[in-house]
């Protein structure tokens, strides 16, 4: 992401906690029911045909394809790369995925099952998915996860800062984890589900903007409710707005929750109408999801035979 | 594909059952008009949609005596109850048919189908249900111990919402007890012709509700029947105050829902982004086509230019077209003489030296679409702040202060609607207190339901429609 240099406004608005504040206050509010409102409007635009075909390789090619659990194990990581490299492999003309999401223990194993596909490893770390640790611990998870070769870093920001008006103390801990990613893509977790309100959105969206967030991400997808399209509207904005001011694009990657086609097309439709096309490519905009590929697969079977496809010929 | 192209989707036009005929419906049965046929066209081809046969003056004398007839021997006499079930059983057959309703509305207006189908035919089917509700409880309604109906009643209506006007005016009017003689607009009659079969399918006793398709020669006739207890219109200015001049004088009641020159007021710590969407929806929504809609967009200096800026990248996402796309925001001018007079009158704004931005999208070769447009550098003087254009058109002014953004909202000949942009609450009651306008909305706009009265101040007419105050404007209180 070329770093441009920040307008007088924004580079000032760092300056001490007070500005910081100051600044995040002063963005506009967001109105609850005005953002459900037109999220659900967006939601009935009628996708069809080419333009449906288009959305589903598009949508394939945006894919973090993500585990995130305890019982991870080496074959199951391996498991997943085989199905980023190849998502239907009777289909060779299937647009592969954006990466492998996995912890950082295990970035290693998907470092090397990648190797030369151009497939991204992206890892969590700073105490995913709580963030409640020391920053020391939240650093050396980050280091782990870039010293293992993840190129892209997902970390958490801290929820309970956040609500407790700290927003110095958590744009410092990410301008750290920044630092510690070298060349890593860094993806800010806002974790929207804990902030509630569609103005903390908008605020934490700003805050890791101004940090140096490459992404912002809705979700771990451990907390209910994950990514929802009103959510995603709001940071769609937020990146956009970023991009009137700062002359950069950000990327957003709403995760947790999006399970099939139907969904993810109303994302792209939200990227496309609020944003804008130049984010609909794999460098500004994911989708953090471990179910959803399966069944972009079968719906791009189905536009392209004709007819459905049971599950059983999609490999898991 | 460099660029996400939406690929079209259109309804099929098969569901309208679109028929090479329409004729008026009087007594309970329809008849050929003795008028001269008209012809409907599709004002997104401008192909002819059907042939339809108009009202002559001697149609009106024998509906209203249908009318009169239907009054005295049945309508009046039936409980509310059992009238109750009749507008219960309408509203349930526009729900049946909502989708034939919703093309057919889109096929003769013009308006995408994705605001027929989810606005006007559902909001139409919602007054029928909510005015079933009043009719056995008229006693109750505060107007009075047990108020009357007036009788028959004479109903005009426009052509910007052809059945969801039909409802606003049929619904009350039958539930409190009046039959009714309707002419809707002469550019669209289709779907109050097939809400005549609805009648007929609901089991509707004849001459309760009587259809007359025709030109203003027509509306007239109607007005100055004698044996016309009520008239109520909605429509331009200038032809309610030639129905005022008529009724003047008269025993007649009168409703007028005229024309509107609505301010947006938008305060700088508004939520910008919901605000940018009130706009559209204020402006843009049925192409503009809207007594009420937020054609005078006065904001705050101090956010002005970044409000712009959103609000043209938002206008440019519109997408013109096709009214039967799913995916058109913006359909097509209902006629050629409209598109010509809001060509015209956007001209004057060039002329007087406003700014005009028009959205880059693009635009059908066929059919009657204007662009949606923005106008900044707006002055109170100019025509364009002044005078309604019914079409997709937005004037920019802007204001320094609270006290100002209420002086110029409030300096119109209009007063039907408002809107009010701000996160503060104290702020929305102290302006909605100073606004002369019978809607104000608050961080929305074009928002509609039978139980809220709408009506207009000065020129935007008088008397209310819909909710408790609605029955008044249909009974002796």
């Amino acid at each position: 992401m070329s770093s441009a240099t920040l307008p007088v406004a924004l580079a000032d608005a760092t300056r001490d906690d007070a500005s910081l504040r100051r600044f995040l206050h002063g963005l506009p509010g967001v109105d609850q029911v005005g953002v459900e409102q037109r999220a659900a409007g967006l939601g009935t635009r009628s996708i069809k045909k080419a333009a449906k075909l288009w959305a589903i390789d598009t949508a394939i090619s945006m894919v973090d394809l993500t585990t995130l659990e305890g019982a991870d194990t080496h074959g199951r990581v391996r498991g997943l790369a085989a199905k980023a490299r190849r998502p239907d492999p009777e289909r060779p003309d299937t647009p592969r995925v954006a990466a492998v999401c996995v912890y950082p223990d295990l970035a290693a194993i998907a470092v090397e099952a990648l190797a030369g596909t151009g497939i991204g490893v992206a890892s969590v770390a700073t105490a995913f998915p709580s963030g409640r640790s020391s920053r020391e611990v939240k650093l050396a998870d980050v280091e782990l996860a870039v010293r293992s070769g993840a190129s892209e870093v997902d970390m958490v920001i801290d929820r309970g800062a956040f609500l407790e008006g700290r927003y110095g103390q958590v744009f410092d801990e990410i301008v750290a984890v920044k630092a510690a990613c070298g060349d890593a893509h860094l993806k800010v977790i806002l974790e929207t589900g804990e902030l509630v309100t569609y103005d903390n959105v908008r605020r934490a969206s700003w805050l890791a903007l101004l940090a140096g967030g490459d992404f912002i991400k809705t979700s771990t997808g451990k907390v209910s409710p994950a990514a929802t399209l009103p959510v995603t509207h709001v940071m769609l904005q937020a990146v956009r707005d970023w991009y009137e001011m700062a002359g950069e694009r950000r990327g957003v990657k709403p995760a947790g929750g999006i399970r099939n086609t139907k969904d993810a097309v109303k994302y792209l439709v939200a990227v496309h109408e609020v944003a804008g096309e130049e984010w609909l490519t794999p460098s500004l905009f994911r989708f953090g999801a471990s179910s959803l590929l399966n069944d972009l697969l079968s719906q791009r079977r189905t536009q392209l035979e004709g007819h459905y496809t049971g599950p059983d010929y999609i490999a898991e | 594909m460099s660029m996400w192209e939406y690929a079209p989707a259109p309804e099929s036009r098969d569901v309208a059952n679109l028929k090479p005929a329409y004729r008026p419906f009087i007594g309970g049965e329809f008849a050929e008009g003795g008028g001269e046929p008209r012809k409907t066209v599709n004002p997104a081809t401008e192909e002819v949609l059907a042939e339809v046969s108009t009202a002559s003056r001697a149609d009106v004398d024998t509906a209203v005596k249908a009318a009169r007839k239907a009054y005295d021997r049945t309508w009046r006499k039936l409980p509310g109850s059992e009238r109750a079930k009749y507008l219960f059983r309408i509203a349930r057959l526009i729900q049946e048919r909502a989708r034939e309703l919703a093309v057919l509305e889109s096929l003769d207006n013009g308006k995408p189908i994705k605001e027929s189908r989810d606005s006007d035919v559902p909001t139409a089917a919602a007054h029928f249900f909510y005015h079933a509700g009043w009719a056995d409880k008229l006693d109750h309604a505060g107007l009075g111990p047990s108020p009357k109906p007036l009788g028959v009643a004479g109903q005009i209506i426009p052509w910007n919402f052809p059945l969801l006007m039909l409802a606003w005016k049929v619904a009350p009017a039958l539930a409190t007890g009046n039959t009714v003689v309707l002419k809707p607009a002469e550019t669209t009659p289709l779907t109050a012709l097939v809400f005549a079969e609805i009648c007929q399918q609901a089991g509707l006793p004849p001459g309760v509700v009587n259809i007359l398709p025709g030109a203003g020669d027509i509306g007239a006739e109607l007005v100055n029947h004698p044996d016309v207890d009520k008239i109520a219109f909605t429509g331009s200015t200038e032809v309610g105050k030639q129905i005022q001049r008529a009724v003047a004088g008269t025993r007649k009641r009168l409703t007028l829902e005229l024309g509107g020159k609505a301010a947006n007021i938008v305060f700088d710590d508004a939520a910008i982004d919901q605000a940018v969407e009130g706009i559209v929806n204020g402006i843009f929504f049925n192409q503009g086509h809207v007594c009420c809609a937020g054609s005078r967009l006065l904001v705050q200096e101090s956010v002005a230019d970044e409000l712009l800026a959103k609000l043209r990248a938002r206008i440019s996402t519109l997408r013109v077209g096709d009214p039967l796309d799913k995916n058109t925001d913006v359909g097509a001018v209902n006629s050629a003489e409209q598109l010509a007079r809001i060509t015209e009158l956007a001209d004057s704004g060039d002329v007087e030296g406003a700014r005009r931005w028009t959205s880059p999208c693009p635009v059908p070769d066929r059919g009657f679409f204007f662009a949606p447009t923005v106008f900044s550098g707006v002055e109170q003087s100019m025509r364009i702040a002044r005078e309604e254009i019914f079409g997709p058109v937005l004037s920019v002014l802007t204001f320094r202060t609270p006290d100002e953004a209420v002086a110029k909202a409030n300096n119109t000949p209009y007063g039907l609607s408002a809107g009010i942009w701000t996160e503060k609450g104290s702020r929305i009651l102290w302006t909605a207190n100073k606004l002369r306008a019978g809607v104000v909305w608050a961080n929305t706009f074009n928002r509609f339901d039978p139980a809220a009265p709408f009506g207009g101040y000065q020129e935007s007419g008088f008397g209310r429609e819909g909710g408790r105050t609605g029955l008044e404007a249909y009974l002796h209180v």
